[in-house]
C-alpha cells in the first residue's frame, strides 16, 4: 500500500510554545483520517502544516512521496476547507470555484468544465450565480467543499467544517462527505473536536493532546481498546466510569469488591502486583434480565436518573464511588432505588496507575 | 381576579411622552450646544453676503438686507496676493495638483503596507510597525529642518512634488496604522484560502482585500483629503509663492494690510478654502462611521 501523505518528525514551535512534538504520521492513499482532540491539542496546527500555511520549525512532509515541506500550499496539491468556509464575499459562487483554476492559468474550457462537474456532484448547480452572503450556511460549505474539489488534487483537508452549522444540518452533511469521499476515494483527512464526527467519518482516528498523538486506529480500536486513559476518558459520551484498586493475581480489588478479570485480554502478563485503574463504559453495563448472564454482579444505589428519550442515565453509586449507567429509554428507574447490574471485564479497559498505559 | 388583572395590566410597548423632563433637558442641551458652535459659521455666511458699507453698520448678526455674491467672485478671480491679483484660483488648483497625487501615493503605499504587516508577517514586522507608529507621535515642528535639507539635496525644494512627497511621508504611519487594524480583523481563513487558491502577494491584494475594504479607503481618504487640504505649515514652507496651495494664499489675502480690511470678502474667501473638506465629509459621512467602527472593534 502506498503512502499518500507522510509526515516525519514534525516540530512546530512558536517562540518557546512547542505546539508539536516529534510527529510522525503516515496516511494511506485513499484514506479518511481524522485528527480528533480538545482544543489546543495541536490538531488544526498540524493540518496548516500539511497545507503549508505554516512554516514547520523541524521534519519532513510528503504527499504522493513528493518532499514539500518547502513548497507553497497551492504547489501541494491539496484542497482545504475551512470552519468559516472563508468565500470570497465579492465573488459570486462561480468565481469563488474558479478562483484558483484561474490563478493556475487552466484554459476557459478546463475551469468551465471542472466548475460545472463540482456543481454537479454538491448539487449546486442553481447557486453558481449567486454570490455567498446570499446562501445558507449548508450552502455555503458546500461551496467551500466545491472550491476544494474543483481542484482535481489528492488530498482535501477538512478543518472543523461542520462546527459552524446547527445540528440537524450537521448530521445531513456528515453524511453528506461520508459519501462524498465513498464516491472520491481521495484521501482526506479531517480536523474535529466532536467524537461522533470522528467515529462516524473516519477510516482511522488520531486522538492527540499536547501536540502528541496519544492514540492512532480504527474507531473501533480507539472505542473499544483505547491504549491509555487519555483516550478512554475522551471518547465516549457520557465517559467512561474509573474505579482506582488494586490488580492482584487476575483479581482487580476496589476498596472490599473483588472483580476476577476472566476473559479480558492482557497486553503483556501481569505477574506482579500493583495499582491500577479500571474503565468501565456507561453503555457496557447490563441491567434487568441480563445481570444473571454477567460475570460479575453488583448491586447499585441510583442517585439521579436523566431521561433522555432514545436512553436514560442513571448516576450511582457502586460502593462509595460514582458510576454511570446507560440504560434503554423506556427503563423506569427512580432516585434512591437499588438497582443490580452486571459488568463483563472482557469489555473494560485496564490502565496502569503510573503509566496510565493499558495493561 | 388573576385573570382580570392579567388583562388589564400593561400590554405591549410602554408608551413614551414626548415631553418628558429628560427630553427637554436633552434636546436642550444639544440645541444650546449646537447654536454656540454654529454661531460662528453663520456670521461668515451672513458677512460674506453682505456688501461693504453694509458691514460698515455694525450689525454683525443681522442677515443681509441686500444679499451680493460679489465677495464670492472677488475672493475667487480679483483678490490680492502680494502682486498677484488673480484671486484664490490659482490656490485652488495648486492645492488640487497637491492633493490628487499625495492622495494617491500615500494610500496605496499605506495600504499595501497595512496588508504586508497583517497578513504577511516576517521577521522582525512588528518592530517595525512600533518604529512607524512612533513616527505618528513625533512633532512635525521637529522635522521641518531636516525635510528642508532632504529636499534641498534631491533637488525638489520649493517645488509641488517636494511637498507631495511630505505629506505622503507625514501619512504613511497613521494610515499604515488604520489599514493595518482593518486587514488583521478581516477573517485570517479568508487569507488561507486565498493562498491554497495559488494566489500571490499581489493576486490576494488586489482581487481578495480590496474589494472588501471600501469603508477603510474611505476613511483614509478622509482624512488624507482634510489634512492635506487644510495644510499651511508645510505649504508654506517647501513652496513657493507661484505653488502655494489655497491655506496659504488665503492667509495671505486675509492678512494683507494695504487698503481697506473687506471682512466680506475674507469670509468668502474664507468658506471657499474650506469647501473641499466639506463636501467629502457630506458626500461620505456614512461609510467615514462605518469604516471608523470596522477598523476600531478589533485590532
Amino acid at each position: 500500500m502506498t503512502y499518500s501523505v507522510q509526515i516525519k518528525q514534525l516540530d512546530l514551535a512558536f517562540g518557546a510554545v512547542k505546539v508539536l512534538q516529534n510527529l510522525d504520521l503516515d496516511i494511506h492513499e485513499g484514506e479518511f483520517l481524522v485528527l480528533l482532540g480538545s482544543s489546543g491539542c495541536g490538531k488544526s496546527t498540524l493540518l496548516n502544516c500539511i497545507a503549508g500555511l505554516l512554516e514547520v520549525t523541524d521534519g519532513q512532509i510528503f504527499i504522493k512521496g513528493r518532499n514539500v515541506t518547502w513548497a507553497e500550499p497551492s504547489e501541494r496539491g491539496i484542497g482545504m476547507v475551512f470552519q468559516s468556509y472563508a468565500l470570497y464575499p465579492q465573488m459570486t459562487v462561480r468565481g469563488n470555484l474558479s478562483f484558483g483554476l484561474k490563478n493556475a492559468r487552466l484554459p476557459k474550457a478546463e475551469i468551465e468544465k471542472r466548475v460545472n462537474r463540482a456543481a454537479d456532484i454538491l448539487q449546486i448547480q442553481p447557486l453558481l450565480d449567486r454570490k455567498p452572503g446570499a446562501l445558507s450556511g449548508g450552502q455555503r460549505q458546500r461551496v467551500a467543499i466545491g472550491r476544494a474539489l474543483v481542484r482535481d488534487v489528492d488530498v482535501f483537508l477538512f478543518d472543523e467544517p461542520l462546527s459552524n452549522l446547527d445540528a440537524k444540518l450537521r448530521v445531513d452533511l456528515r453524511v453528506e462527505l461520508k459519501r462524498l469521499h465513498n464516491q472520491l476515494q481521495n484521501t482526506m483527512i479531517y480536523v474535529t473536536h466532536d467524537q461522533i464526527e470522528a467515529m462516524t467519518l473516519a477510516d482511522r482516528i488520531a486522538v492527540m493532546k499536547g501536540g502528541k498523538i496519544m492514540q492512532l486506529g480504527s474507531p473501533d480500536e480507539i472505542y473499544n481498546r483505547p491504549r491509555n486513559l487519555y483516550v478512554a476518558d475522551f471518547i465516549g459520551s457520557p465517559s467512561m466510569n474509573f474505579l482506582e484498586g488494586r490488580l492482584e493475581g487476575g483479581n482487580f480489588k476496589v476498596d472490599d469488591m473483588v472483580m476476577p478479570m476472566v476473559g479480558y485480554e492482557f497486553l503483556t502478563p501481569q505477574t506482579s502486583d500493583h495499582t491500577a485503574v479500571i474503565g468501565i463504559r456507561p453503555e457496557h453495563v447490563v441491567t434487568g434480565e441480563l445481570v444473571r448472564n454477567a460475570p460479575l454482579q453488583f448491586d447499585v444505589d441510583v442517585d439521579l436518573v436523566e431521561p433522555m428519550g432514545s436512553d436514560t442515565l442513571i448516576y450511582a453509586k457502586l460502593g462509595r464511588h460514582p458510576f454511570r449507567i446507560r440504560m434503554d429509554g423506556q427503563a423506569r428507574v427512580k432516585s434512591g432505588e437499588v438497582l443490580a447490574i452486571g459488568i463483563d471485564p472482557s469489555r473494560a479497559s485496564i490502565f496502569d496507575k503510573k503509566t496510565e498505559d493499558r495493561l | 381576579m388573576a385573570d382580570a388583572a392579567l388583562r388589564d395590566g400593561p400590554r405591549g410597548p410602554k408608551p413614551k411622552k414626548s415631553f418628558s423632563r429628560a427630553n427637554i433637558f436633552l434636546y436642550g442641551t444639544l440645541l444650546l450646544v449646537s447654536l454656540y458652535y454654529l454661531l460662528p459659521l453663520y456670521v461668515m455666511i451672513v458677512t460674506s453676503l453682505k456688501g461693504m458699507p453694509e458691514i460698515r453698520m455694525g450689525n454683525v448678526f443681522g442677515p443681509p438686507m441686500e444679499i451680493t455674491f460679489e465677495p464670492w467672485v472677488k475672493a475667487w478671480s480679483e483678490a490680492c496676493t502680494g502682486i498677484n491679483c488673480d484671486g484664490l484660483q490659482r490656490g485652488f488648483w495648486n492645492s488640487v495638483n497637491i492633493l490628487i497625487p499625495s492622495l494617491i501615493l500615500s494610500i496605496s503605499i499605506a495600504s499595501i503596507n497595512g496588508y504586508a504587516l497583517a497578513n504577511w508577517r516576517f521577521k522582525g514586522s512588528e518592530t517595525f510597525f512600533t518604529i512607524l507608529i512612533i513616527g505618528a507621535f513625533i512633532p512635525y515642528q521637529t522635522m521641518i529642518y531636516p525635510i528642508v535639507i532632504i529636499l534641498r539635496e534631491v533637488g525638489l525644494m520649493g517645488s509641488l512634488g517636494g511637498l507631495v512627497l511630505v505629506h505622503a511621508v507625514f501619512g504613511m504611519p497613521i494610515l499604515t496604522l488604520l489599514f493595518r487594524n482593518y486587514f488583521t480583523s478581516l477573517p485570517e481563513e479568508l487569507f488561507k484560502a486565498a493562498r491554497v487558491d495559488g494566489a500571490g502577494f499581489w493576486g490576494i491584494y488586489f482581487r481578495i482585500m480590496l474589494p472588501m475594504s471600501l469603508p477603510i479607503f474611505v476613511v483614509a481618504m478622509i482624512l488624507q483629503v482634510t489634512g492635506i487640504w487644510n495644510d499651511f505649515l508645510f505649504g508654506v514652507i517647501y513652496t513657493k509663492p507661484s505653488t502655494y496651495p489655497m491655506t496659504v494664499q488665503l492667509n495671505n489675502i486675509v492678512n494683507s494690510v494695504q487698503g481697506v480690511k473687506e471682512y466680506n470678502v475674507n469670509m468668502a474667501a474664507t468658506l471657499l478654502t474650506g469647501i473641499v473638506p466639506l463636501v467629502i465629509y457630506f458626500a461620505s459621512g456614512k461609510l467615514f462611521v462605518r469604516g471608523i467602527a470596522a477598523g476600531a472593534v478589533k485590532g
